[in-house]
């Protein structure tokens, strides 16, 4: 049913993601599926890279490491944004569509009062995507 | 791309030479969830900039009569007696940057050799006019000609100490229109050309190469790595980042304060829009509001696109008046208003020996505090939008285009003025400040669709400072994050609108302005400081 899983990454919090990866594993091997990680990073430096490009080889190093840990085919993707803080949702939704992915696992937290004001980005992606998004919380 | 083989930290995109420091961008920051909000802030600069803010404010507000003398005193002092050294100083980053345009420095790339520019000349050239002056040339662009064009046409007079008592640029040209004109327009186009746009491009500069080539945090503190090394990860960067928070939102409120004050003014002419507090709280409010609407759009969508939207207006009024002007007279006045720049720059910037203090104190030294003072604000918004241009790309565009164009549009509108008031149109002359510009238009045919225009390139001018002056103090008071959780720059943006208020209705908005142009002085021996850093840094660049 699924070929190719998107997920959202964010290098930051490698450590709150890990009930959104073991999901995507899950489903990739029950649909023998190829997972592409993805990632917003800035031009600017930030807690995860100096700069684009070592903000792109750590995230493919992430997706080798999460294939030999899965023994998944794992693929990593970046895209830079001059305002990841609003754009996120967006970019996230061109890039699966780019990826040509046919669902996409991301965590999102527990809707609280914050989203009647400003959308989650889970919520912005399930609403702006054409296919499957799978909200892990 | 690879990884630099003396540190192992990975260049950017080409060639580079990153520093190599063990700070982690962020590991000072506090991270928590408050309520709903999610918060990222600097410890301690978000703090004791917000809470000293707060304090100035209320001290401002409850002892009026000795704080506002003492500030505005200060001030005078500051720009009087270091008049000499705020001109040194601005000569100083002219030289600086007109050496890198000409110097091997200028092949050096910000953010690595093959780094490809983040925006179009046209998205970038709009963003860094309207940060740089966009408002400041609306306002002056009438009324500083005609009033140096007027104390140069009263020439020199000398008080009983033997002090100069007059306000005329240099020597003045007592009774000689033409020269008086020359003389008025090159003393417009030094407070408006090279050297403001000089303390932006060095400031600008030094932030974009710490950051994009030497992957250091993108904020004051930055700059100063040469200098101070790891120390300034500690007091010294905190004490640098919070004077640089301290001195942009005392300047953005002061100045949406007096702009509330200025467009109300321009729509009382317009509209007969009553001048009153509440007026100006709404106009705060509403100027606060598209701003937040600007900032949740995203820096893009929003203060991309709202710039571009001014050039092109600003464009359409300048052509409107180059037309149907006295068009010969402009087309003319450019080129000898440029030269009489190139004539009068080495005796306008001679910083020693001064007999026009009034007008050197008074006009070009305060003009130097304040564009320092707001130069870690315009610096840093320039620096964010200008990687993948090279050195001598970036200064020629910061600091020769939009040169060019103040002498443009200062010819076009200050020029046109005085032509005006030569031909006996005194009411130009005689008007307040904030409507000497629609009362220039209404010499012009289409008044009310110029006038319209003009008030909503004031405004908006007005928005897009807020909004990037909010993005500016999020990023540095999140430790040189640019993705901060949301609600931290709608906080700075609404801070920003509330403080302005306050001012207003409270008295003090003078005041606290002549404290943030105070900041100027401290400032301008930091940047002294970063022209060493910014050599150094490029030095080690490979070009």
């Amino acid at each position: 049913m699924y070929r190719k899983i998107m997920v959202p990454v964010d290098l930051t919090h490698i450590d709150k993601l890990e009930k959104a990866l073991s999901t995507a594993a899950d489903l990739a091997k029950h649909y023998d599926a190829k997972i592409c990680f993805f990632g917003v990073g800035t031009n600017t430096p930030s807690p995860v890279a100096h700069n684009p490009a070592e903000y792109d080889r750590k995230m493919a190093a992430f997706a080798q490491e999460q294939g030999k840990k899965t023994g998944i085919d794992c693929s990593g993707m970046t895209r830079i944004s001059h305002d990841p803080a609003i754009d996120l949702s967006e970019i996230i939704v061109h890039a699966a569509t780019e990826a040509k992915a046919d669902v996409i696992v991301m965590a999102s937290h527990v809707p609280g009062i914050a989203d009647h004001i400003f959308a989650s980005h889970g919520g912005y992606v399930a609403t702006h995507w054409d296919h499957s998004v799978f909200l892990v919380r | 791309m690879g990884s630099n083989a003396e540190t192992g930290i990975e260049s950017p995109d080409g060639a580079a030479n990153p520093i190599d420091t063990d700070y982690e961008i962020g590991q000072d920051n506090i991270t928590k969830q408050i309520g709903p909000f999610g918060l990222d802030i600097h410890n301690p600069v978000f703090l004791i900039s917000g809470l000293s803010i707060v304090a100035f404010v209320f001290l401002t507000l409850a002892f009026q009569e000795s704080v506002g003398p003492m500030f505005n005193d200060l001030r005078g002092w500051l720009t009087s007696t270091f008049d000499w050294f705020f001109l040194s100083v601005a000569n100083v980053f002219v030289l600086l940057c007109l050496f890198l345009i000409v110097s091997p420095l200028g092949k050096v790339r910000l953010g690595g050799q093959d780094a490809v520019p983040d925006y179009s000349y046209s998205g970038w050239f709009a963003m860094l006019f309207a940060a740089g002056m966009g408002i400041g040339l609306m306002f002056y662009g009438v009324s500083e000609p005609i009033s140096h064009f007027t104390t140069s046409m009263g020439g020199a007079t000398v008080g009983d100490g033997g002090a100069r008592t007059d306000w005329a640029p240099l020597g003045g040209a007592m009774g000689d229109a033409d020269a008086a004109f020359d003389l008025g327009m090159a003393a417009t186009i030094f407070h408006w050309g090279l050297h403001p746009w000089a303390i932006y491009a060095t400031v600008a500069l030094a932030l974009a190469l710490f950051s994009f080539n030497k992957g250091l945090p993108l904020t004051m503190r930055s700059v100063f790595y040469p200098i101070f090394g790891e120390r300034v990860w500690g007091w010294t960067g905190h004490v640098i980042d919070i004077l640089a928070v301290f001195a942009t939102l005392f300047g953005l409120a002061t100045s949406l304060g007096f702009g509330a004050e200025q467009a109300n003014a321009g729509l009382e002419f317009l509209f007969g829009i009553p001048v009153s507090d509440g007026s100006k709280v709404v106009l705060i409010i509403a100027i606060t509001g598209v701003a937040l609407i600007s900032v949740l759009a995203g820096l893009d969508a929003g203060v991309k696109r709202l710039s571009e939207i001014n050039m092109v207006l600003a464009a359409l009024l300048l052509l409107f008046v180059v037309l149907v002007g006295p068009t010969m007279d402009i087309i003319k006045g450019f080129f000898t208003s440029l030269v009489a720049y190139v004539e009068y720059l080495p005796a306008l910037s001679n910083p020693v020996g001064r007999e026009d203090t009034n007008f050197s104190q008074g006009w070009t030294s305060f003009y130097w505090a304040w564009w320092i003072s707001w130069s870690p604000f315009v610096g840093m918004f320039i620096a964010r939008v200008s990687r993948g241009r090279t050195v001598r790309e970036f200064i020629t565009c910061v600091l020769i285009i939009p040169s060019l164009v103040c002498v443009l549009w200062m010819t076009a509108f200050g020029g046109t003025a005085v032509h005006m008031v030569n031909e006996g149109v005194q009411a130009i002359a005689d008007a307040a400040l904030p409507i000497k510009l629609f009362t220039m238009l209404e010499q012009l045919p289409l008044q009310a669709i110029t006038s319209f225009i003009g008030i909503v390139l004031v405004i908006v001018f007005f928005v897009t400072s807020s909004d990037s002056g909010s993005l500016v103090i999020d990023t540095i008071t999140a430790g040189g994050k640019v993705d901060a959780p949301v609600p931290q720059r709608i906080f700075w943006c609404t801070f920003e609108g509330l403080v302005a208020i306050a001012l207003l209705l409270g008295g003090g908005l003078g005041s606290l302005q002549a404290m943030a142009v105070s900041t100027g002085f401290p400032f301008a021996i930091v940047l002294l400081l970063a022209c060493y850093s910014i050599i150094q840094g490029l030095r080690s660049e490979p070009r």
